[in-house]
């Protein structure tokens, strides 16, 4: 049986197929653009697409995300918090903390051995704990997206950031650029300054090993150094680590549609 | 150059009334904000001359050239000042400043003077903070709240949107009002999240109009919060580059359901205005 679960985030709309809840069939991205509700579809026939199957072979589909409302043809739909947690358990059984940072949003949560959440906590009202905070500082420093972490693990200095909001942020990576100070350590204090707003906010709902980190920022290097230090644990991202939420969905929904 | 949206007309000012000549005080009270610098000269307690302009990169230069300024245009020379204060996020690099003091007393006093003894509450709503300030009819501080660590509800957000919807600075509030009825606010709280969710108000169709009305009721709503804590008493006055927002001052005075004092002058001068009356102080009780 083939379930799908979709997750209509912020900036990214992801899917993923899945085979009788246990095997990944296909996995596609889109950005949602202006029109969440097309960018969807999009995403959803490429992934129909590069598993060669049609949307009538699909038994069952979950919606998760901030925009899951963009997704009417989701049977149901389950919590971003959820989605997460069933999704890195998944992929790494022995996963207990999961961190998932993602464009307007950042997330901590705990769970067991089951995916299923204990305690969790989010920040969806300040971009400054969340990839919009990263995309501004390349802005800022004239640096493509990409490029900021690794040009943070060049840094050998420090540079303490006054500012915490990403708008008074930008503001002050432009004086440190006036002040000639290096693009590398002013990408490590970046990063610092994100890790810390992370740190605080996993330290508040605790966390055990293995702590797991998903979500599009996890993608870059110097941020998953920043939380390995703060936190003093081994910090593991796992693949794809944007499409874990939608992995998530596609368990659920193959829960729900009744796969053992 | 393409045109800078939120770039605020600098202004300065003489006093039409009143020389400096007879005076026996002339005190200099110079704030050095994140955004904007003001210097303002005071002839035995009475305003007789200021300039306003925005900060440049270094603080000292902005403090003289802000001095400069308001020197220029009257026959007064800087070694006729007898003291001179320094506030303002700046305050520690005016290097012709006496003495600095916090910009929380400096606005307190200020607007006593401003918008008269009756005055028990006080906004002062900056660049890059807003500070609400509780004081007693001689302008001494009582208590204070603050907010500088969000773009929110500070001109900076203004800034931004202004030059967002391509508006002029000082055109914001009038056309907030230009709608057929009054939007919902902005819900982001965060300046960059509200961003984008008026670039997707501006794409459903909503006219530039409407989204800044959203945005100045989101702004008043944001200021109101901060005022709910530390408690509105009258009279009330706002100082700072918002207070010519009537955009968000009216729609803040509707949520508190009480008028706002009219200014005596710019409001943005207020925290020089109170560093040079400081200034006087000091060298009344001799102690300049």
């Amino acid at each position: 049986m083939i379930t799908a679960g979709i997750d209509m985030g912020a900036k990214t709309i992801k899917v993923v197929l899945l085979e009788d809840g246990k095997k990944i069939r296909a996995k596609a991205k889109e950005l949602g653009g202006t029109d969440t509700k097309a960018a969807g579809e999009k995403a959803f026939n490429a992934a129909l697409f590069q598993a060669g199957l049609k949307m009538a072979e699909v038994s069952h589909i979950t919606s998760t995300g901030a925009g899951a409302a963009g997704a009417p043809y989701a049977r149901d739909k389950i919590t971003e918090v959820g989605a997460d947690a069933k999704g890195a358990v998944f992929l790494h059984p022995a996963a207990r903390t999961v961190i998932d940072v993602g464009a307007e949003e950042g997330k901590t949560l705990r769970c067991d051995a089951h995916g299923k959440v204990i305690d969790f906590a989010v920040n969806e009202k300040c971009a400054a704990g969340a990839g919009s905070f990263m995309e501004s500082m390349a802005r800022a420093l004239e640096v493509k997206l990409e490029e900021l972490g690794p040009l943070a693990l060049q840094s050998s200095g420090t540079i303490p950031m006054n500012a915490q909001c990403a708008v008074f942020a930008e503001s002050e990576v432009v004086t440190l650029v006036h002040q000639k100070h290096s693009k590398m350590d002013i990408a490590k204090a970046v990063h610092d300054a994100i890790g810390d707003r992370i740190t605080s906010m996993v330290r508040k709902v605790g966390f055990e090993p293995d702590v797991v980190l998903i979500g599009g920022v996890s993608k870059n290097p110097a941020f998953v150094e920043t939380m390995r230090r703060n936190l003093q644990v081994d910090v593991k991202v796992l693949d794809d680590p944007e499409f874990v939420g939608a992995l998530g969905a596609a368990i659920v929904a193959a829960e729900n549609a009744g796969v053992k | 150059m393409a045109q800078e949206f939120w770039r605020w007309k600098e202004n300065r000012w003489t006093s039409p009334d009143i020389t400096w000549k007879g005076a026996r005080t002339l005190t200099c009270g110079v704030d050095v904000g994140s955004v904007s610098t003001q210097a303002v000269i005071m002839a035995d307690g009475e305003l007789y001359a200021y300039s306003n302009m925005r900060t440049g990169s270094s603080s000292p230069e902005s403090a003289e050239n802000a001095l400069k300024w308001a020197l220029e245009g009257t026959d007064l020379s800087r070694d006729k000042l007898a003291y001179t204060v320094g506030t303002g996020y700046g305050r520690v690099n005016v290097p012709f400043a006496n003495r600095a003091i916090t910009e929380i007393a400096c606005h307190a006093r200020g607007a006593n003077f401003m918008y008269g003894p009756t005055v028990r509450t006080v906004l002062d709503m900056g660049g890059q903070d807003c500070k609400a300030i509780r004081c007693d009819e001689k302008g001494k501080v009582i208590s204070f709240l603050m907010n500088d660590k969000c773009a929110a509800g500070t001109g900076r957000g203004m800034e931004v949107f202004s030059e967002l919807l391509q508006v002029p600075i000082e055109k914001v509030g009038e056309l907030s009002f230009q709608v057929d009825q009054e939007p919902p606010p902005v819900s982001s709280t965060c300046v960059v999240f509200a961003k984008s969710e008026a670039s997707g108000l501006l794409r459903a169709g909503w006219p530039k109009n409407k989204v800044l009305a959203a945005y100045c009721s989101a702004m008043a709503h944001r200021i109101f919060t901060l005022l709910e804590r530390i408690g509105v008493e009258k009279d009330f006055a706002i100082t700072g580059g918002i207070a010519k927002n009537i955009g968000v001052v009216k729609r803040l005075e509707k949520e508190l359901g009480l008028t706002v004092a009219p200014p005596k002058a710019d409001p943005q001068i207020a925290g020089g205005v109170g560093a040079a009356l400081f200034a006087k102080t000091l060298v009344e009780k001799g102690k300049a």
